[in-house]
């Protein structure tokens, strides 16, 4: 029993070390990536293409990771498209996250008229499905990075406020809080200081969540080509390319692929780490 | 129960009513104009007038919806921007495709799913239980778009065993009459054209059916070790019964119903999950269709779209209550 | 030999502490043996052994169990299975949870006769039938078909005791069969348990806390404490002369059911730590606890 639950937990922080330092080294590439990037990533060079990677004959060390079929090194591509993966994840994630944990909390912790709309909000956010809604967003303002991120923040709003209003009824209805309102504490003062430093760490969980999720919305949409205009490199983009030509230059498809599979499952995985580590109790 | 039924019916219609009114007006206040990208260069406003009038765009938005809804109760959702043909029609003949494919998938899912639940029941506490629970954790956090390209690249490329592209090999000649091309092919005991069919389909049902496979592993499997600890469960035991025979008959049903209401949802999820899946592996489905009309800016064609998924869903979801309340008895008599 | 024999049975939960120490008792063939103690001194742990279903946290570290001169614990797991299905049964505490919500009746009753002995199923209907007669329900082929929710409490209860004696069983164990149930329920289900035990001649293992039942239905009672056993004896005896202090304190704690105004006397403390004592005392001697 014991030793079993310090297996357990010894895994859990492997996967939350290992998730978290993905992370930081691929979003720190990403942000350095207009100086660490070898080449213009736009820059093609029509007699190297197809090059392939580093450890395959016939390699150019001048493109460690090979180059596509107009000649453009995919290593500079993929440090660029993880700059615009990282940037809609936090953008996306960020506001999200404000905007769902305010409702949350207004709704959780006012209760009566205020919990009351939007509870019945979020029940009619729920019962469009998401990917409709996602569509129909794209198509209403136009593809683009910024239409990403508004389709983000308008239909995973609830994720944040159906959790953070549960949360914040629950502390609300604590004896700390019951004090600090007989101490004289205002009702907002009450809210950002008593309750929102314990919901935080839920916040937290979801947000790092979420930011996977947009990482992932980012590259589906601009795999089909609703994302920034062409001449941008996003890991979807590269996989649409790759996938059309994978069978002559499977490197293509296969290096961006292994960054957004890796930072999608780090994402996750740092979130459910997290969840465990602030769950005094094992799940 | 038939009032429960009749009620429910209502519900469902209220909902897609809902659903059409806001697709509808979301539609409408489209800030470019849609009719402007159709015209060749050089047209002049008249021409554009023309083009509104015939769509019935230069009407006001309460006007539009009723001639609109007036089309639908007869069938009629409009004429798709693109192609100039009816949009019931477009939808229509890429619902089955879409429906095989989904369903496809919920049957591996539910299946694999299902097993990989009893096992670890089974041999739950011990490695066979961790390893389980370690896969579902990666098969759950990675979404159906990379586990497409993750079977590409494996059956696609690597060992080249499966079709990665199109619903049916090009070659072939289709005697079908509708749609449903499994289904015919069975039905007309064509198994040489099922079984391309089959092998152009099973990538993208995988791909599909992994997120909901894991969760259906896991959301089972935790209710079978709850319903294990339940005093008929142990009282079964003391009839002479092995650990096996114990969880099949005896907790499997019990465990089985929480677990469906949310495999109801998912399966919605997995649905529009098609979407891009199908755009993935070049399937010809309602989902490949959605993104060339979003891309093409096709509205009436995304707005038929949209509304028949809604049906799917609100269907969906009606099915699973109805079939919850028949493996309860405890609603059934209610 | 007696149809169940029990011989020094320790059981500890894994990485703790005893819960059962070096139990011994033996129940004859027809007899009513009656498992006595407070609330966790291990009397349905004693049950759970000897059918069979011990929670899996918890071991046997020690002893054998002897169920019709067979020593249970050498057989295979699947064997051992089969031989208590066959030879024993369970009377549960409570017939709310202990029938399958989703299964009808009649299956539930004929299940263990169909699969474990082989019968055709026809006649395991048959049987289940002049089962639920001989517990005196009214109508037995409508009850056959319901739902367990369909049923009241006590009706449970009887459906549960007819199953328990489906396979005409040696050995029932009955793990405190009234306690969920009504008060004026109890009364008949106790009578019932007391008939169909004496009709069949089935050996019965009744864990209780009453002990104003085990003067009516056993002839002969173990007193438990910590896992340990105080006193084993007659119940006549017993009622006359309880063999140990701690016996007495609960014989004396127990509300007489022809005066029940008399006033109760807890069980003292001082009885309580010489109970206490004695189970430190069994812990220091034993080679391993
Ligand atoms: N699954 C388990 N894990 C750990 N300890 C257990 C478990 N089940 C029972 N125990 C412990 O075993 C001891 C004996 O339990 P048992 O159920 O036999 O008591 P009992 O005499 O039947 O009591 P009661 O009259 O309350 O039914 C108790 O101390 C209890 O806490
Ligand atoms: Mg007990």
């Amino acid at each position: 029993m014991h030793d079993g639950r310090g297996a357990v937990r010894r895994r859990a922080g492997a996967r939350l070390w290992l998730s978290a330092g993905w992370l930081t080294l691929a979003g720190g590439a990403a942000l350095l990536a207009p100086w660490i990037a070898p080449h213009d990533p736009l820059a093609q060079d029509l007699f190297a293409g197809r090059m392939p990677p580093f450890w395959v004959a016939g390699a150019d060390p001048a493109y460690p990771l090979g180059t596509d079929s107009l000649g453009r090194d995919v290593l500079s591509r993929i440090l660029h498209g993880g700059r615009i993966a990282f940037l809609v994840a936090l953008i996306a994630g960020l506001a999200t996250a404000v905007l769902g944990a305010t409702l949350g909390l207004l709704a959780g912790f006012f209760r009566g008229w205020v919990d009351v709309a939007i509870s019945r909000l979020i029940d009619i956010w729920m019962a469009f499905p998401p990917v409709l809604f996602s569509i129909l967003l794209i198509a209403v303002i136009g593809p683009g990075l910024w239409s990403i991120i508004i389709a983000i923040i308008v239909i995973d709003w609830t994720r944040f406020a159906r959790v953070v209003r549960a949360e914040a009824m629950g502390q609300g209805a604590m004896d700390y809080v019951a004090s600090a309102r007989v101490a004289g504490r205002g009702r907002i003062s009450t809210l950002v200081v008593e309750i929102l430093p314990n919901v935080l760490p839920t916040i937290v969980v979801l947000l790092t969540l979420e930011m996977g999720i947009a990482v992932i919305v980012e590259a589906i949409l601009s795999f089909v080509n609703l994302s920034i205009s062409t001449d941008s490199p996003t890991w979807g983009g590269m996989i649409a390319e790759g996938r059309t030509s994978v069978h002559q230059a499977w490197w293509v498809l296969v290096l961006p692929l292994i960054a957004l599979f890796l930072t999608v499952l780090a994402f996750s995985q740092l979130g459910e780490g997290l969840k465990d580590r602030f769950d005094p109790v094992l799940r | 129960m038939l009032r429960q039924v009749l009620l429910r019916l209502v519900t469902t219609l209220v909902t897609l009513f809902g659903v059409a009114v806001i697709v509808f007006v979301v539609i409408r206040v489209v800030p470019g104009n849609p009719v402007a990208m159709m015209l060749p260069p050089g047209a002049g406003p008249e021409d554009m007038a023309r083009l509104q009038a015939l769509y019935g765009l230069d009407k006001s938005i309460p006007k539009q919806f009723v001639i609109w809804l007036g089309g639908v109760v007869q069938g009629d959702f409009g004429t798709s921007i693109t192609t100039r043909q009816p949009v019931a029609g477009l939808v229509l003949g890429r619902l089955p495709a879409t429906l095989e494919l989904s369903v496809m998938a919920l049957v591996i899912a539910v299946v694999w799913g299902g097993i990989v639940a009893l096992v670890g029941t089974r041999f739950r506490g011990g490695r066979a239980e961790a390893a389980i629970d370690v896969g579902n954790g990666i098969a759950l956090s990675v979404p159906d778009f990379l586990w497409g390209l993750v079977l590409i690249l494996l059956f696609g490329v690597l060992w080249p065993v499966f079709h990665i592209s199109g619903r049916v090999s090009p070659s072939l000649d289709l005697p079908f009459v509708t749609n449903f091309y499994l289904f015919e092919s069975v039905i007309r005991l064509r198994f040489d054209l099922w079984w391309d069919i089959v092998g152009h389909m099973l990538m993208p049902a995988l791909a599909l059916a992994f997120p909901l496979a894991a969760i259906v592993a896991q959301l089972l499997k935790q209710s079978l070790k709850e319903t294990m600890h339940l005093d008929y469960v142990t009282l079964a035991r003391t009839k002479g019964y092995g650990e096996t025979r114990v969880i099949l008959r005896e907790a499997l049903r019990n465990a089985v119903l929480p677990t469906l209401t949310l495999v109801g949802v998912q399966f919605t999820f997995l649905i529009g999950g098609t979407v891009i899946v199908e755009r993935l592996f070049s399937y010809e489905g309602l989902g490949n269709m959605a993104i060339d009309a979003v891309i093409n800016r096709d509205l009436p064609l995304i707005q038929g779209i949209v509304i028949l998924f809604a049906v799917i869903f609100t269907a969906v979801n009606l099915i699973v209550d109805l079939l919850y309340a028949v493996l309860n008895p405890r609603l059934r008599h209610a | 030999m007696s149809f169940l024999r029990i011989e020094n049975l320790s059981v500890a939960i894994r990485g703790g502490g005893p819960l059962l120490r070096r139990v011994s008792l033996e129940v004859a063939a027809g007899e009513v043996m009656a498992l006595v103690g407070e609330s966790g001194a291990g009397k349905s742990m004693i049950g759970k052994a000897v059918l069979g279903i011990l929670p899996r946290a918890a071991q046997i570290t020690e002893g054998r169990i002897w169920l019709d001169g067979e020593d249970l614990l050498a057989l295979s797991a699947t064997a051992r299975r089969q031989r208590i299905g066959a030879k024993a049964a369970l009377i549960p505490q409570d017939p709310l949870t202990a029938l399958n919500p989703v299964r009808r009746i009649a299956p539930q009753i004929t299940d263990r006769l169909v699969d474990i002995l082989g019968w055709d199923r026809a006649k395991a209907e048959a049987r289940a039938r002049d089962l639920l007669g001989e517990v005196q329900i009214a109508d037995p082929d409508r009850v056959m078909r319901s739902y367990p929710h369909e049923l009241s409490g006590g009706m449970r209860q009887r459906i549960l005791i007819a199953s328990a004696f489906a396979a005409e069983p040696r050995l029932i164990v009955a793990d405190e069969p009234t306690t969920a149930l009504d008060v004026t329920v109890q009364k008949q289900i106790l009578r019932l348990i007391r008939d169909m035990q004496a009709r069949h001649g089935t050996a019965l293992l009744f864990v209780t806390h009453d002990l104003g039942v085990v003067s009516k239905i056993c002839q002969r009672l173990t007193v438990l404490y910590g896992g340990l056993v105080l006193e084993q004896t007659d119940v006549r005896a017993f009622f006359k002369a309880p063999g140990h202090p701690y016996s007495a304190a609960l014989l004396a704690a127990t509300p007489r059911h022809d005066d029940p105004e008399a006033s109760l006397n807890p069980v003292p403390e001082a009885v309580i730590a010489a109970a206490q004592a004695e189970v430190a005392a069994f812990d220091r001697s034993a080679p391993h606890g």
